[in-house]
């Protein structure tokens, strides 16, 4: 049956044309469209000296096109104006699914040299309008909650964690959880007093803060010997770790010489990226013209985003895959592994990918 | 190139530097301020086509005609002129919003826009004024220069250019085809019927907009409305085809051979941009209005920045055409729209010889330029 929306849609398509009816509802209201979901900033809230959660109420747009799809631990595709110019970052979500005043939030670190981390932490205001994805991700509690659960995070890892701790929290039932969260001291530690006043709450939450750099004490790294010693039954648990690359590794292998591999989810939020050797090239946008110049240790992302390409983008550290491009001509180098690859037609990361000599692409 | 046999190559290399200093500075400082710009034009115009669309549904009352009228054809002038030609030229590509670049842009003009920026970016602004490459020169059907060997057709070109100014929009998606490069076997049939079908759909399409939807929403008033929306496309066209043939078709512009292109360097290329344009002056409202082609000059010198700048930057290059003694041709929208159409009169007929000096062996001086107070 011929339904009466599209009807109505084709109709008004032809009384916008050649626009689209969501420019038009997107002029009139940033929040309303539909194909550039986006959300107003509230309130910026400082979490320690270099981090701040972003509470954010999404547009009439996003609640139509997300439809409730979200997942405690999962993150989302943000974009924000920075001097006239859209940034696209992904994080992950601080706010359990189904608030109940319909917030979203994100907790963000301001690194020294991330211009769109500082501009959040030091520059974002109430008022501001965010370009805002859909929740997507894998790093997720499952449907059917485990009896026991270990969490692993260090810094900013804590979010994705937050967001489950958050979900659990407000069903009124804990299950048995270990949180061992690193931070270099009690007052670096984000979420610190919430995380303190759950473990308060709740009897079966055990938190551990490895303070790394203690005032007074000597530096002390969370192992996963310590890991195993504070936590006995780690192998019987299911496993969540979020954190700096080198924590995420050791855990994973620590995890697979167990033979409990299976047990163990892990999220980055930093690609272990090489130093170009060799040498960059032309780049070539085969469908716009575009060409620009490309070093060895450059993605092509960034490439393309200097050169004003609108570039698909995600995780921009080679995990999401939603940045593929075809190539088109030449070879690309694997910044992860320093391998060179590419053959014509090939989709390729531009994320995690550096012009190995002259290349072209397909957009 | 007559004008510049003064200019030793060592000369040339050094205005081509400064000329790119000054794109080198307007990119490094793009910002919010020009990111706001072109917003606020956009906003502006869609105000103006939703408040002329909707003032005409009361187009049985003539002020109400007016009125509408007078938005549309306003709304439809921004659209093509600040808005359209200047994002599909990527002007706005930098703030890499999905809304405004040149790679999702469609216009409310019969071209599809990926035709267009192929003739137009690249095609015309590329080889500007040279004859027999540059198909914005004349647009096949005028002769404007003489160098163009003359034929009896052109006797009738002052009338081939009022139905071209009517129908502009038509008359570029036609040419963008290029089917004279078809008959010439240098394009492939298909490649012209692909592109004529894209053009006929959105012809179409647009048609169905402003020549059925929106008439039959009216009611009543499906007469008046139909003329208004007419009306302002036929406006629309006028205009943009006036200050169109004002860059370049002014007597003071120079037109090139083949020849003057071999192995032109960056500052050459700069040179014939400069001698192949003309400017407008006027008030702030005819900048806007013209997609600021007012400032041609600065547009075909640097076509990607952002069109608000080239005021800006419009001093620096008139200053530098001073010290180089370039001639910077600029002057009225009445003034400069007089001189295109004497000259478009004049080439109607055989001659004049042309004055051109066949070879830089012989040494012209430089001609007497045009240049406004």
């Amino acid at each position: 049956m011929l339904g009466i929306r599209p009807l109505l849609a084709s109709a008004a398509a032809t009384l916008t044309s050649p626009l689209t009816p969501d420019d038009y509802r997107a002029a009139l209201n940033p929040l309303w469209s539909r194909n550039q979901p986006s959300g107003r900033v509230t309130a910026v809230v400082p979490e320690t000296a270099d981090a701040a959660t972003v509470l954010i109420r999404p547009g009439l747009g996003w609640r139509q096109v997300t439809a409730g799809q979200h997942i405690a631990g999962q993150h989302i595709d943000t974009g924000f104006r920075i001097n006239g110019v859209w940034h696209s970052r992904t994080f992950s979500l601080s706010s359990p699914p189904g608030r109940s005043d319909g917030l979203l939030s994100i907790t963000v670190k301001a690194s020294a040299d991330g211009l769109v981390s500082r501009h959040i932490v030091h520059a974002l205001r109430a008022g501001d309008t965010v370009r805002l994805g859909q929740p997507t991700g894998t790093f997720v509690l499952p449907a059917e909650v485990p009896a026991r659960l270990l969490f692993v995070t260090a810094g900013s890892g804590i979010t994705p964690v937050m967001a489950m701790l958050r979900h659990l929290a407000a069903g009124q039932r804990m299950p048995d959880v270990v949180l061992a969260h690193s931070a270099p001291g009690p007052s670096h530690v984000i979420f610190g007093p919430e995380l303190r006043r759950l473990a308060a709450r709740f009897p079966t939450l055990r938190l551990h803060e490895q303070h790394t750099r203690p005032a007074g004490g000597n530096p002390a790294r969370l192992t996963m010997a310590a890991l195993s010693a504070l936590c006995p039954d780690l192998p019987e648990r299911m496993a969540w770790v979020c954190g700096p690359a080198a924590l995420v590794d050791e855990a994973e292998s620590h995890w697979r010489e167990a033979g409990i591999g299976a047990r163990l989810r892990t999220e980055r939020f930093h690609p272990n990226l090489r130093t170009g050797n060799g040498q960059g090239g032309r780049v070539r946008f085969a469908r716009s013209g575009r060409e620009t110049t490309a070093s060895a240790d450059t993605p092509l992302l960034t490439v393309g985003e200097r050169s004003g390409m609108l570039m698909p983008s995600g995780c921009r550290m080679g995990i999401c895959h939603r940045c593929l491009v075809p190539l088109t001509e030449g070879r690309v180098r694997d910044l992860r592994t320093g391998v060179e690859h590419g053959t014509a037609g090939e989709l390729i990361q531009t994320c995690v990918s550096a012009a190995a000599g002259d290349v072209e692409i397909d957009l | 190139m007559a004008a510049t046999t003064h200019l030793s190559p060592q000369d040339i290399e050094d205005l081509g530097r400064e000329l790119d200093l000054i794109r080198a500075e307007v990119l490094a400082s793009r910002g919010e301020q020009d990111a706001q710009y072109i917003r606020r034009v956009i906003a502006l115009q869609r105000g103006l086509e939703i408040g002329g669309r909707a003032v005409m549904f009361a187009a049985a009352l003539p002020p109400a005609w007016l009125a509408g009228t007078a938005m549309l054809s306003l709304a439809k002038i921004l659209e093509n002129m600040e808005i359209g030609h200047n994002v599909l030229h990527g002007q706005w590509d930098w703030m890499r919003d999905p809304r405004i670049h040149s790679t999702t842009w469609e216009w409310d003009s019969a071209s599809p826009a990926d035709g267009w920026k192929y003739t137009h970016n690249y095609v015309h602004h590329t080889y500007t004024n040279v004859l027999g490459r540059d198909r914005d020169l004349g647009y096949s059907i005028l002769r404007v220069s003489p160098e163009q060997p003359w034929n009896p057709v052109y006797l009738a070109q002052p009338l081939y250019n009022l139905v071209l100014a009517a129908l502009f929009e038509w008359g570029i998606a036609i040419y963008d085809v290029e089917i004279e490069r078809v008959f010439r076997g240098e394009k492939s049939w298909d490649e012209a019927r692909g592109q004529l079908r894209d053009m006929l759909k959105k012809i179409l399409r647009q048609g169905l907009k402003d020549y059925m939807v929106f008439p039959a929403l009216a009611g009543p008033a499906f007469l008046p409305v139909l003329l208004g929306n007419l009306t302002a496309n036929v406006v629309r066209n006028i205009w943009a085809h006036t200050i169109i043939v004002c860059g370049h078709f002014p007597e003071a512009t120079k037109t090139f051979t083949a020849a003057d292109i071999d192995g032109e360097s960056r500052g050459d290329w700069y040179v014939r941009q400069l001698l192949g344009s003309a400017n407008l002056s006027g008030p702030p409202a005819l900048h806007l209005l013209s997609g600021n082609l007012s400032h041609q000059i600065e547009h075909h010198l640097f076509p990607d920045l952002p069109s608000n700048r080239y005021a800006q930057v419009a001093p620096r290059v008139r200053a530098l055409c001073e010290r180089f003694g370039l001639p910077y041709a600029t002057g009225s929208l009445p003034r400069q729209t007089v001189s295109v159409w004497k000259r478009i009169l004049r080439l109607a007929l055989p001659g004049p010889a042309a004055t051109r000096a066949p070879a830089p062996t012989t040494g012209t001086s430089p001609e007497p330029v045009a240049r406004a107070a």
